[in-house]
C-alpha cells in the first residue's frame, strides 16, 4: 500500500467579529430550527406515502446560498414547510378517497360485472403497484355480449421493457 | 495481506457565532498524499456492487432515514431547499437511478463517492498545499471575502457559510470548491474534509473519511 501521510492540525479559531445577539431571540431561532426539523421529518414521511400515489407538487426553484437565517427568514421557512406538509396531506387524503372509491367499485364489478360493462380500473387507481387493469369484458366476445355473459379480466401486467419481441431483421 | 492503518482526523474550527446558532455543525479533515489518477478495477467493481444497493424504492425512502433527514433539516435551516439543492447522498442516489449505476470517473471522485454512499456523510477534497497551516473550518463570511484566492475570485455576500482557513475561503458550505482550490493534475497532497450536522454521529464522519482514505490507498 502506498504510504499515506496524515497530518493532524490543532483546531484554529480565527478572530472574527462575533455580533452580540439577544438571548431570547437566539432561543426563538433555536425553537424554530427544531420545528423545521420536525416538519421536515413529517414531510419526508408524507413524501414516501404520496410517492406511490403519484407524488406531490415540488417547490418552485429559487437560488439559495448557505447562510445564517434571521428570525423572520426562519419563520418563513417554517411556514412554507407547514404549508407544504398541509398540502401534501390534503393531496394524500384526496387520492386515498379516490382509491377507496375505486376499490369499492372494483368489488361491485366483481360481484355484478353485467352492471359495469367495459369499465376499466387500473391497479394504480386502487393504490396497488404494477400495470395491470381490471376490465369487464364479454365472455366469448360477441356471443357473450348478446347473451349477457360478462366477466372481469385482469390484464397480465406491464409491457415488456424490450417491446413485443424481436423485430424482423432489416434487409 | 492487507495493510491496516489508523486514521485520526483533525476537527476543524467552527466560528463561535456559527456554532452558537447551529450546534452540531462540525468539520473533520485529514490530508493524504496523491492526486487524481485512474481507478483500479477493484474500485470500479466496488462502485458497481454499491449500485445494487440503490433501487427506486430505497431512494424514495432515503429522506426518512436519520442521516439524510439530518442533512435535509439542516439545509432548510441554512436557507437551502433540499428539494431544489439536493443533499449530497440524494444527489448521488438520483444520479445512480438516472445513469443506471454509480459511474467510475477517477480514483479520487470514486473514493469520495464510496465514502458518501457507505455512510451518507459528504466529503470534499482540496489541494492541501493551498490550506493554511492553521487548518480548515466553518465560518460566516464578512465584507470583502472572496471565494478562492485568485484575482478573479468572486465576492461573497456577508453572512454566507463557508469552508475557510485563516487566509482564504475554499468553498461554500455544501457547495462547490473555489476554482483552482480543488484537486488538479499537479496536486501532490489532498485535504479531505467531511461536514457533519446535528443528528449525524461523529463516528459516521470518521468512517466516511476512513473509507475514502482506504479507497485512495488501494489505488
Amino acid at each position: 500500500m502506498e504510504a499515506l501521510e496524515h497530518e493532524i492540525h490543532a483546531p484554529h479559531r480565527p478572530a472574527f467579529d462575533i455580533p452580540q445577539v439577544d438571548v431570547e431571540e437566539r432561543a426563538a431561532r433555536r425553537s424554530l430550527r427544531g420545528q423545521i426539523a420536525r416538519l421536515e421529518h413529517e414531510l419526508a414521511d408524507a413524501f414516501v406515502t404520496a410517492f406511490t400515489m403519484g407524488g406531490y407538487e415540488l417547490p418552485v426553484a429559487r437560488p439559495g446560498e448557505p447562510r445564517l437565517l434571521d428570525l423572520g427568514e426562519l419563520e418563513r421557512v417554517r411556514d412554507e414547510l407547514a404549508e407544504r406538509l398541509c398540502s401534501a396531506r390534503r393531496s394524500i387524503a384526496e387520492r386515498a378517497d379516490v382509491q377507496a372509491e375505486n376499490r369499492l367499485r372494483l368489488e361491485r364489478m366483481l360481484l355484478e360485472p353485467g352492471k359495469y360493462r367495459f369499465v376499466r380500473i387500473a391497479r394504480r387507481d386502487v393504490g396497488e403497484p404494477g400495470c395491470g387493469v381490471w376490465q369487464v369484458r364479454p365472455r366469448l366476445g360477441l356471443i357473450g355480449m348478446m347473451m349477457g355473459w360478462w366477466q372481469v379480466k385482469l390484464s397480465s401486467g406491464c409491457p415488456l421493457a424490450g417491446g413485443c419481441g424481436l423485430r424482423p431483421a432489416a434487409r | 495481506m492487507e495493510e491496516e492503518f489508523e486514521l485520526q482526523a483533525a476537527l476543524g474550527f467552527v466560528e463561535e457565532a456559527v456554532a452558537a446558532e447551529l450546534p452540531g455543525l462540525r468539520l473533520a479533515w485529514v490530508t493524504v498524499e496523491g492526486g487524481r489518477r485512474k481507478s483500479p478495477r477493484a474500485v470500479s467493481q466496488r462502485l458497481e456492487d454499491l449500485s445494487n444497493r440503490y433501487r427506486g424504492a430505497s431512494v424514495v425512502a432515503l429522506r426518512s432515514q436519520p442521516i439524510p433527514h439530518a442533512y435535509r433539516a439542516f439545509f432548510h435551516q441554512i436557507g437551502l431547499d433540499p428539494d431544489i439543492s439536493r443533499i449530497p447522498i440524494e444527489e448521488a442516489a438520483v444520479a445512480r437511478l438516472m445513469q443506471g449505476q454509480f459511474r467510475s470517473t477517477n480514483l479520487l471522485d470514486d473514493a469520495l463517492l464510496i465514502g458518501l454512499i457507505d455512510t451518507g456523510v459528504p466529503i470534499w477534497a482540496l489541494d492541501a498545499d493551498l490550506v493554511a497551516p492553521g487548518g480548515l473550518g466553518i465560518r460566516a463570511t464578512v465584507d470583502g471575502d472572496r471565494l478562492g484566492s485568485t484575482e478573479h475570485a468572486h465576492h461573497l455576500a456577508p453572512g454566507r457559510l463557508v469552508i475557510a482557513d485563516a487566509q482564504c475561503v475554499h468553498a461554500l458550505l455544501f457547495g462547490d470548491v473555489a476554482p483552482g482550490h480543488g484537486v488538479g493534475p499537479r496536486t501532490g497532497r489532498m485535504a479531505l474534509f467531511a461536514v457533519g450536522v446535528q443528528g449525524v454521529p461523529s463516528i459516521h464522519m470518521e468512517e466516511a473519511l476512513w473509507v475514502c482514505v482506504e479507497v485512495l490507498a488501494s489505488g
